[in-house]
């Protein structure tokens, strides 16, 4: 199998099952407790949350563990709204992910204002439309760093500037958990007030991430109980996760010059040949302001559905947007904000590499998808 | 040869997949994403719910078949339910299982074969189809209680030569042993009687949901035009329907007839129920040559054929039929041969 959805999931390091290992064996303790075997756990979640929060240039206690994007998405804009303070305005981009733009319906119907803002055909958002969407009541304003979906990098810095100079109570948050595997993340730089990053999408475990949350904000937990995470996150630490989360993203880090040269070779390559042995094909990811490792792209006149179907019979896998419950393709909202008619989104895919692509696999890809976009018309 | 599996996640479908596992076929096995409710959510009654996807998907891993969802939820929407709505407010009784089979599952989905690298559709329909001499037949299932050839009447040449219909050779009872001899979670599943977008069988409250102003009050009267009281809109009645009529005479009163122009609903006995003939349209020919002359006529889905006689568009029955209603289909049969089928557009009563 050739893999092109790293953007969906990514294959787990080995090095982090590894780091994970004794966490399901011999240091299993719960990690809030008394004895020894619990303070065994502790003291190997407290390393792993330094270990991230030096990563992120954030201090340990502004780091929570969660169990992945979506939770700390929820936290994030749920925690805001909810907390004593007395905003609750909520405004996000309309290219965020679903775990974002669900929260944000959710929100709205239990009473907040919430605003959606729009981006332009490429699907940046302006830091001046953010700002104009906010007013005195704005709890909270979201923009992902690079969208799951194009790979398009949105300048998140511009935008905390331009919301933070029109209202410095504002919280800012971004979901950075397509960026982190190539773009270099410090939150001081960013200036964000929280960050949302999960494990899975960096050859880590699958049901961890977390939610970076800068020190003097309140939140409301989303997860009421025992108060582990000083208050804010309540359940049984899964200690393995956090140290996988750690180790993947250790070694995210220090892969990440590989990802923008070597891994962005491939994928420009990639783009070229489909670009060579398919007349029509339209990009819809930008060709500038983009992650080194996604690639969505349009082919006139093809259903993604049939090409996805035919790519799997030959042994490639790719996606196109998300899959609904039964697991029908549905049309991309993010492709929908950026102006496509369904039928154009529909006959949009995402191809996005990761740790393990290959040249060779991704030259075979290409050429698999170009045969068989011949044989389909 | 390599086959496309509609698989519904009954146990009919899931028995016509491994069927054609065991005979050495390259099978994939896709499930119809039809409809998605008002709100966006899947249906979870009648057929090809998310949990019938959820049936069909474990049964192609069970079988280590390739399984995917197709979307069909557009095509659905304006080829069989937008016409629900407007036969509906036409005064027709339309069924839509037909429709869907006329639109989507043989005509989007059959097209679609070369696209993914298929020869042949395969569904779990009790029918059964032959070439004889180049030409193709579809007949009666084997189990004549669970027959469904009146559902694919509408076929032709083209779609016959590109389907199969491996179920219809055995009995129900054969079917669900072979699925519980599988293991299949589905081989004592109930059938699906149901619509599959009016879940609970209740096409009025569904009709009231999504097109409310096909309700338009108008009269109820006899057979003679006298006014027999009023009623909300025609659509909540079907030729041959007795009850929910509102009102009581003292003597079984049937729908007669419904004139959608003037909204009014005629009522009447028994006997008035009773028709001579019928109009139809979309007269279609198994074997694409068709002709006129006399042939068993079927009316509904299980019902006996009875005899009558075909001219043009006009079907005249042996001996007057009770209640049948405009929208409604009619197979035509020569034993147990399909000869084809039609619309029904008016009866002669």
């Amino acid at each position: 199998m050739i893999y092109l959805d790293h953007a969906a999931t990514t294959p787990m390091r080995p090095e982090v099952w590894e780091a994970m290992a004794p966490y399901a064996s011999s240091v299993f303790g719960n990690s809030s407790g008394v004895h020894d075997v619990s303070r065994q756990a502790k003291n190997a979640l407290e390393e792993a949350r330094e270990r991230v929060a030096a990563m992120l240039g954030a201090r340990p206690m502004e780091i929570i563990f969660t169990s992945g994007g979506t939770e700390s998405d929820n936290l994030a804009l749920k925690g805001a709204f909810w907390s004593p303070r007395d905003r609750s305005g909520v405004v996000a981009v309309a290219t965020e992910h679903e775990a974002i733009l669900e929260t944000v319906d959710f929100l709205r119907r239990s009473g907040s204002p919430t605003v959606l803002v729009d981006v332009d055909d490429e699907g940046f958002v302006d830091s001046d439309a953010v700002v104009d969407a906010t007013d005195p009541n704005t709890a909270v304003v979201s923009v992902m760093l690079v969208n799951n979906e194009t790979g398009l990098i949105q300048d998140v810095g511009a935008v905390v500037e331009a919301v933070k100079r029109s209202d410095s109570d504002i919280y800012v948050h971004t979901d950075a958990v397509q960026g982190f595997a190539s773009e270099d993340i410090d939150v001081g730089a960013l200036n964000v007030d929280m960050m949302t990053i999960t494990a899975h999408k960096l050859g880590g475990p699958k049901g961890t991430g977390l939610l970076y949350v800068r020190d003097g904000i309140m939140l409301e937990p989303v997860l009421h109980g025992g108060g582990q995470e000083l208050g804010r996150r309540s359940g049984t630490h899964d200690v393995a996760g956090a140290v996988g989360l750690a180790r993947a993203m250790e070694l995210a880090v220090a892969d990440r010059e590989r990802f923008r040269s070597q891994i962005g070779r491939i994928r420009d390559d990639f783009e070229k040949r489909l670009g060579a042995g398919i007349d029509d094909v339209v990009l819809n990811t930008p060709r500038f302001g983009r992650s080194s490792h996604h690639l969505n792209v349009r082919i006139p006149g093809i259903r993604n559905e049939t090409l996805l179907m035919r790519l799997d019979q030959r042994g490639v896998a790719a996606s196109a947007g998300s899959a609904c419950q039964s697991g029908a393709a549905t049309v991309s909202h993010v492709l929908e904000a950026m102006g496509l008619t369904p039928t154009q989104a529909r006959e949009s895919l995402r191809f996005s590499f990761g740790w393990t692509s290959t040249m060779d696999e991704s030259i075979e890809a290409a050429d698999i998808i170009v045969e068989l976009v011949e044989k389909l018309r | 040869m390599k086959v496309l599996v509609a698989m519904s996640g009954g146990v009919d479908s899931s028995v016509a997949a491994a069927l054609m596992k065991d005979e050495g076929h390259d099978v994939i096995g896709v499930t119809l994403k039809l409809w998605s409710g008002p709100d966006g959510q899947p249906p979870t009654a009648g057929c090809c719910t998310v949990s019938d996807a959820e049936d069909a998907r474990r049964v192609a891993a069970e079988l280590r078949i390739p399984y995917y969802v197709l979307d069909y939820v557009d095509d659905f929407r304006d080829g069989v339910v937008d016409h629900f709505v407007h036969d509906y407010a036409s005064g027709l009784t339309p069924n839509p299982c037909i429709e869907c089979n006329r639109t989507v599952k043989f005509d989007r989905l059959l097209r679609r074969l070369g696209d993914f690298d298929c020869e042949v559709l395969v569904t779990g329909h009790h029918a059964r189809s032959r070439e004889i001499d180049g030409v193709w037949h579809l007949l009666r299932g084997v189990d004549k209680a669970k027959d469904q050839s009146y559902v694919l009447s509408m076929l032709t040449q083209v779609e016959l030569s590109a389907t199969r219909f491996p179920v219809g050779e055995l009995m129900k009872r054969d079917v669900r042993r072979i699925a519980a001899d599988m293991g299949m979670r589905s081989a004592h599943k109930p059938e699906s009687m149901d619509i599959c977008f009016v879940g609970d069988g209740d096409y009025r409250g569904f009709l009231e949901e999504v097109a409310p102003d096909v309700f338009h009050p108008g009269p109820l009267v006899d057979t003679a035009g006298n006014e027999m009281g009023s009623h909300d809109g025609i659509v909540g009645f079907t030729v041959g329907q007795r009850r929910g009529l509102g009102v009581a005479v003292g003597e079984p009163r049937f729908v007669v007839r419904i004139d959608p122009e003037s909204a009014t609903v005629v009522l009447g006995s028994r006997d008035d129920l009773l028709v001579s003939g019928l109009e139809l349209s979309n007269v279609i020919w198994t074997d694409g040559v068709g002709g006129t002359g006399d042939l068993m006529a079927q009316y509904r889905a299980h019902g006996d054929p009875v005899a009558a006689s075909l001219a043009g568009s006009t079907l005249m029955f042996e001996e007057p039929q009770p209640a049948i209603a405009p929208g409604q289909t009619v197979a035509f049969y020569d034993g147990d041969r399909v000869l084809g089928g039609a619309l029904i557009t008016s009866t002669n009563l």
